[in-house]
C-alpha cells in the first residue's frame, strides 16, 4: 500500500494519458463508425463498396501493426513524422472504428421496415428519417457493443507504450524496472486499469437506459444503484421487439 | 526514400517464418482459452467458488492483456521461454472470453433438459457431458471461432515480451535496413491474407449454425 500511495501521482498522470487515449481514440472510432455503417446500409454500390472495404481492411489487421505503421512506416515515405500520442489515437480509432461501423450498420438494418416505410408516407427527407426515426431507434441498439468497444479500446490503448507514450503502462515499466517491485509495480497498474473499466462500463449502462427510457423501453422505477449489477439474463436491454 | 519492391520481396522469408511463430502462438493459446473457458464456464455455477472465479476472471478480461504479458514475463524465472509465457497469458486471457460465451450458451439450455437429468437422477458428469454441454456448445461454434481471429490479430503484443513472431521480425528488418515501410506493410497485409479469409469462413458457419 505504502508503494502504490508514494507513487500514485505517478500513476495518476499515467490513467489520465490512457483516459486521454480512451477518450480521443473512441470519438475517432465513433466519427467513423456512423459515417461508414451509414455508407454500408445505401442503396449505392460505390458507397457499400467503400464501407466494406474500410472494414475488412481495419478489422483484419491488429491495431499493434497499424500503430507502428503510422509510427515508423510512414515518415520513411512521406515528410509527414506523426507524434506517438496522434500515431496512437489514429491506430486505434480506425481499428475500433471498423468494428463499430458493423455494429452500426446491422443496428439500422434491424429497424423494423415499416419504420422508414411510415417516414416515406409522410414524405420526410432522408435526413429526418435517419435523425428521427431510424438512428434512435438503432441508437439503443448499438450502445450495449459500443459499450464493449470502449472496453476494448481502453485495453488497446497500453500499447502506446510501446511507441514511448507515457500511459498507464509506461509508468508501471519504469517503477517496476526503478524499484525491482514487479508485482506492486504491475498490479497497482492493473487494479487502475480495473477501475477506470468499471467506471466506463457504469457510464455505458447510463447511456443505455437513458436511450431506452426516451423510446418508452426502460423498466419503471430501479435506481442509479441497480445500474450496478449485470442486467439478468433474458432481458436483453436494447433488443427492438 | 520510396518503396523497394526487390528489397520487400527478399524480406518475406523471413517474414513468413515470423508468421509461422504468430499462427503457432494463436493455435496453442487458442486451444488453452477453449479448455480452460469451459471449466471457468462451469466453476462459475458452483457455490462459494462460482463468485470467486467471476471476479478474477472480470478482472482478467477488463485490463489490457499487454499488461499481463509484461506482468508474467517480468514475473517469471529466464528459463521460461518467452512464447511458453505468451500462449499461457493470451490463453488464459481469452478463457476470460470464451467462459462468457459458453455461460450464454449453458443458460441457452432449455430448463426442462435440466429437469430430465433430475428426473434420472444423472450423476453430474453426465448431466455435463451427455445432456448439457452438448447441446451448449453447438450454438456457441461460431461465437467461439470470431474469439479465434480476435486471438490471432492480439499476437502482436508478443512482439513486448521478445517472441520472434511476425511483428518482432518486421521490426527487426526496419532496425537492420533502415527501413521499415516495407516489413510494416508487408506484415499488415499478412495478416489481412490470414484473418479475412478466417472471418468469411466464420460468417458462413455463423449463417449455418443460426438456423439451428
Amino acid at each position: 500500500m505504502e508503494f502504490f500511495l508514494n507513487r500514485f501521482p505517478l500513476y495518476l498522470d499515467g490513467a489520465l494519458i490512457t483516459l486521454l487515449m480512451t477518450v480521443l481514440g473512441s470519438a475517432v472510432a465513433f466519427v467513423l463508425a456512423m459515417v461508414i455503417g451509414i455508407l454500408g446500409t445505401l442503396r449505392n454500390p460505390v458507397a457499400r463498396a467503400v464501407a466494406t472495404v474500410y472494414t475488412e481492411a481495419f478489422r483484419g489487421v491488429a491495431a499493434l501493426i497499424l500503430l507502428f505503421w503510422f509510427a515508423y512506416a510512414v515518415p520513411q515515405i512521406t515528410p509527414y513524422q506523426l507524434s506517438p500520442m496522434f500515431a496512437g489515437v489514429l491506430a486505434l480509432g480506425l481499428n475500433v472504428g471498423a468494428y463499430g461501423a458493423e455494429v452500426v450498420r446491422a443496428a439500422i438494418n434491424a429497424v423494423p421496415r415499416a419504420q422508414t416505410e411510415a417516414t416515406i408516407a409522410l414524405n420526410m427527407s432522408w435526413a429526418r428519417r435517419m435523425w428521427l426515426v431510424v438512428l434512435p431507434q438503432a441508437w439503443a441498439q448499438m450502445l450495449p457493443t459500443f459499450g464493449n468497444l470502449i472496453i476494448e479500446l481502453m485495453k488497446a490503448s497500453a500499447i502506446v507504450s510501446l511507441i514511448g507514450v507515457a500511459d498507464l503502462t509506461q509508468v508501471a515499466e519504469e517503477q517496476r524496472s526503478s524499484s525491482g517491485e514487479t508485482v506492486l509495480a504491475f498490479g497497482s497498474a492493473l487494479v487502475m486499469y480495473f477501475v477506470i473499466a468499471q467506471v466506463l462500463i457504469f457510464g455505458m449502462r447510463l447511456l443505455e437506459r437513458r436511450a431506452n427510457r426516451r423510446l418508452g423501453r426502460a423498466p419503471a422505477g430501479g435506481g442509479l444503484l441497480d445500474l450496478l449489477r449485470p442486467p439478468t439474463p433474458g432481458t436483453k436491454v436494447g433488443a427492438a421487439k | 526514400m520510396t518503396w523497394d519492391t526487390e528489397f520487400a520481396i527478399s524480406i518475406i522469408p523471413r517474414l513468413l517464418e515470423g508468421l509461422a511463430v504468430t499462427i503457432q502462438a494463436t493455435v496453442i493459446g487458442y486451444l488453452v482459452a477453449v479448455v480452460l473457458g469451459l471449466f471457468v464456464a462451469i466453476l462459475r455455477r458452483i457455490d462459494y467458488i462460482g463468485p470467486v472465479v467471476f471476479v478474477v476472471f472480470e478482472f482478467i478480461r477488463t485490463t489490457p492483456v499487454l499488461v499481463q504479458l509484461l506482468f508474467v514475463f517480468a514475473l517469471a524465472p529466464a528459463s521460461v521461454e518467452p512464447l511458453t509465457i505468451g500462449v499461457a497469458v493470451l490463453g488464459v486471457h481469452y478463457a476470460a472470453y470464451t467462459a462468457e460465451v459458453y455461460r450464454s450458451g449453458i443458460e441457452g439450455v432449455a430448463k426442462g433438459q435440466w429437469e430430465a437429468c433430475r428426473a434420472l437422477s444423472l450423476p453430474p458428469w453426465r448431466v455435463w457431458g451427455a445432456v448439457v454441454l452438448p447441446q451448449a456448445i453447438r450454438k456457441v461454434v461460431p461465437a467461439l471461432g470470431n474469439y479465434l481471429i480476435s486471438l490471432f490479430k492480439d499476437t502482436p503484443y508478443l512482439f513486448a515480451i521478445t517472441v520472434g513472431e511476425m511483428l518482432f521480425v518486421a521490426n527487426a528488418i526496419g532496425t537492420e535496413a533502415f527501413r521499415s515501410m516495407e516489413a510494416y506493410t508487408l506484415a499488415g497485409l499478412f495478416f489481412l491474407a490470414v484473418s479475412v479469409p478466417s472471418a468469411v469462413i466464420i460468417r458462413r458457419l455463423e449463417r449455418r449454425y443460426a438456423a439451428v
